[in-house]
């Protein structure tokens, strides 16, 4: 699944992340590889962004991003 | 000697760069702070060296503007030893770049700021350990509050000094080859370390690649050749390669260096989201938070503006009986008098309680938390949540707010972001609101005016972004922790801001009023109004505001503090009716941005999107007022 779809307050592997190379890049450069353990700490409102944690850094990733990491 | 702070944003480089060089660098929490570098010359025992905090950076890619400028800078301007500040709380992160600094060649020293705030999310580190395995020195940190500073400077210039060179981190065997034969064909041609020129051109920097087009086509083809291998044996672009083994090394070596404890117990920074970012109460807690604000700085302002007003105006009428009202010495003596007036009653009592809310709002990092609650709102207008940050700089001035657009990666986003950020109304328009509409007409009449400028930017970015149509990548933006901002550092940056309406704006105020004096009684302030008369009577202004209109382009507030002198009075309402005092403030929000923000634009953005912006601003500004005035003339106001 996507973590779009990752329940709140949930733990899950990533599996892959897909998307243009600047935004991979960015997410590397944030400490999100595939492997990694993230954390969805909560969803905003108004179909806004989601706030994941991963080792201890929290991250705001917009929708379109976050469709495109798979989690399991 | 040369000594360059290198680190990942919001790592407290500015704030170590101001311990040592007084406040000059402006600091906050949120990632982009600093998009340009400063560059101040501090003495250290007894030798002077040169101080460069360069803007953060998450790695050397230089993903965005602000990035590459510190990339550059390190790569061509002589840095003789690199402090390297990672916040120890986020160690196993920052340690990527740090990685990746080594290959620079330059000697480094790895800064462990924010220990504190470490050792309160139980993390320790084994320094000794740490230093062994990087080959460079560790020194300990907390910047805030001063501590290590004296032994971290003492370090770096004997790291420089001794220009040891760490040594750099070895790639899994097949991108190690296609290193090694990328920099033997590189040698010296780049005039950079080979080996960091043949990471980066193998993972296709554009930047690099521009480099060696150039200086080193053969390396370039190379380079290309063993990235498209590594597409095919690895299934991954080179960067992506790259990039993961280092995480791997970076991985390894914090958990063979630094513990980390379970964590403590959850204090008031875990929970301060669960309301700040609660999908309902996060939204009535951001404008609870602005309405306070705005309270707080109408509050202020209005105390202080009416008693000073009454001051000056006393010393004016003590002027003209001792001078007698007619002489050029009176007139003069009222524009000395008006510019200093102008300053103290009517901007500084609601600047000042402005910028130190800023400060407040700014260093708790709250202002990345409304980027996170605006992002969906945001994407309707096309843009997303990152760019909130230079619209709220733009509430304390519009130039940083250009610069801060920056810290965005797309081009469009950048101009878009910038145009809007212009009729963001700054400290000073807020002085113009403030000291005009709300302190004559009520609090009510300039709320109203900031929401009305809200949906005005909202519907002009809407359009923009029709204009140029281009999917946005979406929102990536770290979330700081809160931290408690210091009352020190807090006054230091409010001062910092407030000495530029000092020592720029305000000499312009008092010989700006000085001017209109001297226009007055030459009679000449007719002619400069006759040729304005065309503007100011299609708003139903008096024909005397004209003059102010002129001075209002050099700084907002003059429009305003000027404005008593040009209509010859000392109670602004006994001329204007409130409908025309509002037309004025909404003209004087909207209409041209000052010349300090269109000298920004001009370098971010160059002369055509300059040009553009002042003349979309002006045409919107009569259009706005006029529909204002329209309106108010519809319900009765006059």
């Amino acid at each position: 699944m996507t973590l779009l779809e990752l329940p709140e307050d949930t733990q899950a592997k990533i599996v892959s992340i897909g998307g243009g190379r600047g935004a991979q890049q960015q997410l590397r450069e944030l400490g999100l590889f595939p492997g990694d353990t993230i954390r969805l700490v909560r969803r905003a409102a108004f179909r806004g962004p989601l706030l994941v944690e991963c080792r201890g850094t929290q991250i705001a990733l917009g929708r379109g991003i976050a469709a495109k990491i798979r989690v399991e | 000697m040369r000594i360059a702070l290198v680190g990942q944003p919001n790592c407290g480089k500015s704030t170590l760069f101001n311990q040592v060089a007084g406040y000059k660098a402006l600091t906050a929490n949120f990632p982009g702070t600093t998009v340009t570098y400063t560059l101040s010359r501090v003495s250290l025992g007894r030798e002077v060296v040169e101080l460069v905090d360069l803007p953060g950076t998450y790695s050397l890619a230089g993903a965005n503007p602000a990035e590459s400028v510190a990339q550059s800078f390190l790569l061509e301007r002589g840095v003789d030893v690199v402090i390297n500040v990672v916040d120890a709380s986020l160690l196993a992160r920052s340690l990527d770049l740090t990685l990746e600094l080594l290959d620079l060649g330059l000697p480094i020293v790895l800064a462990l700021n924010m220990m504190d705030e470490a050792q309160r999310k139980g993390i320790t580190i084994d320094r000794a350990q740490l230093s062994a395995a990087l080959g460079v020195p560790v020194v300990p940190l907390i910047a805030r509050k001063g501590i290590g500073v004296r032994e971290l400077f003492a370090t770096a210039r004997q790291a420089a000094r001794q220009s040891a060179r760490p040594a750099s981190i070895h790639f899994s065997r097949d991108v190690e080859n296609a290193l090694t034969q990328i920099a033997a064909v590189l040698d010296q041609s780049l005039s950079l370390p080979p080996r960091l020129a043949a990471i980066k051109l193998l993972e296709g920097n554009a930047a690099m690649r521009e480099r060696a087009r150039a200086g080193a086509p053969l390396a370039l083809t190379q380079a290309e050749r063993f990235a498209s291998e590594l597409v095919a044996s690895r299934g991954r672009p080179a960067d992506a390669v790259i990039a993961s083994e280092r995480h791997a090394v970076a991985l390894n070596l914090f958990e063979a260096t630094a513990t980390v404890a379970r964590a403590g117990a959850a204090d008031w920074r875990d929970r301060m989201d669960d309301v700040l970012l609660h999908p309902v109460g996060g939204y009535a807690a951001l404008l609870l938070i602005l309405f306070l604000f705005f309270q707080f700085v109408y509050g202020v302002g209005r105390l202080v503006e009416e008693p000073m007003l009454t001051l000056f105006d006393g010393i004016v009428a003590r002027l003209a009986v001792a001078l007698g009202e007619t002489t050029l010495a009176f007139e003069l003596a009222n524009g000395v008098v008006s510019g200093i007036a102008g300053g103290i009653a009517i901007v500084l009592p609601y600047l000042v309680p402005f910028l130190l809310g800023l400060s407040l709002l700014e260093d708790i990092g709250y202002l990345p938390r409304v980027a996170f609650l605006v992002d969906g709102l945001m994407h309707r207008l096309g843009l997303h949540g990152k760019a909130v940050i230079p619209f709220i700089l733009g509430y304390g001035c519009n130039v940083p707010a250009v610069m801060a657009t920056r810290i965005l990666e797309e081009p469009r986003d950048r101009v878009i972001a910038a145009t809007l950020a212009t009729m963001v109304p700054c400290a000073a328009r807020l002085t113009v609101v403030f000291g005009l509409a709300a302190f004559y007409l009520g609090p009510v009449a300039a709320l109203g005016i900031y929401t009305l400028n809200l949906i005005v930017v909202a519907l002009t970015g809407a359009i923009l972004t029709r204009l140029m149509p281009e999917a946005t990548p979406g929102l990536i933006l770290e979330m700081p922790v809160y931290r408690l901002p210091t009352l020190q550092t807090m006054l230091a940056k409010s001062y910092y801001r407030v000495r530029e309406f000092v020592v720029v704006a305000w000499p312009i105020l008092i010989v700006g009023s000085i001017v209109l004096s001297l226009l007055e009684f030459l009679q000449l302030d007719r002619w400069v109004n006759l040729l304005l008369a065309p503007l100011t009577g299609l708003l139903g202004l008096p024909q005397a505001v004209g003059t102010t209109l002129i001075f209002g382009v050099l700084r907002k507030e003059l429009a305003l503090a000027m404005l008593r002198q040009a209509l010859n009075t000392t109670d602004v309402a006994t001329v204007l009716s409130a409908g025309q005092m509002l037309t004025f403030t909404v003209f004087i929000v909207f209409y041209i941005p000052c010349l300090a923000t269109l000298a920004a634009l001009y370098r971010e953005l160059g002369r055509r999107q300059t040009l553009g912006v002042a003349a979309l601003t002006t045409g919107l500004a009569i259009a706005i007022a006029l529909v204002v005035r329209g309106a108010l003339w519809v319900v009765g106001i006059q």
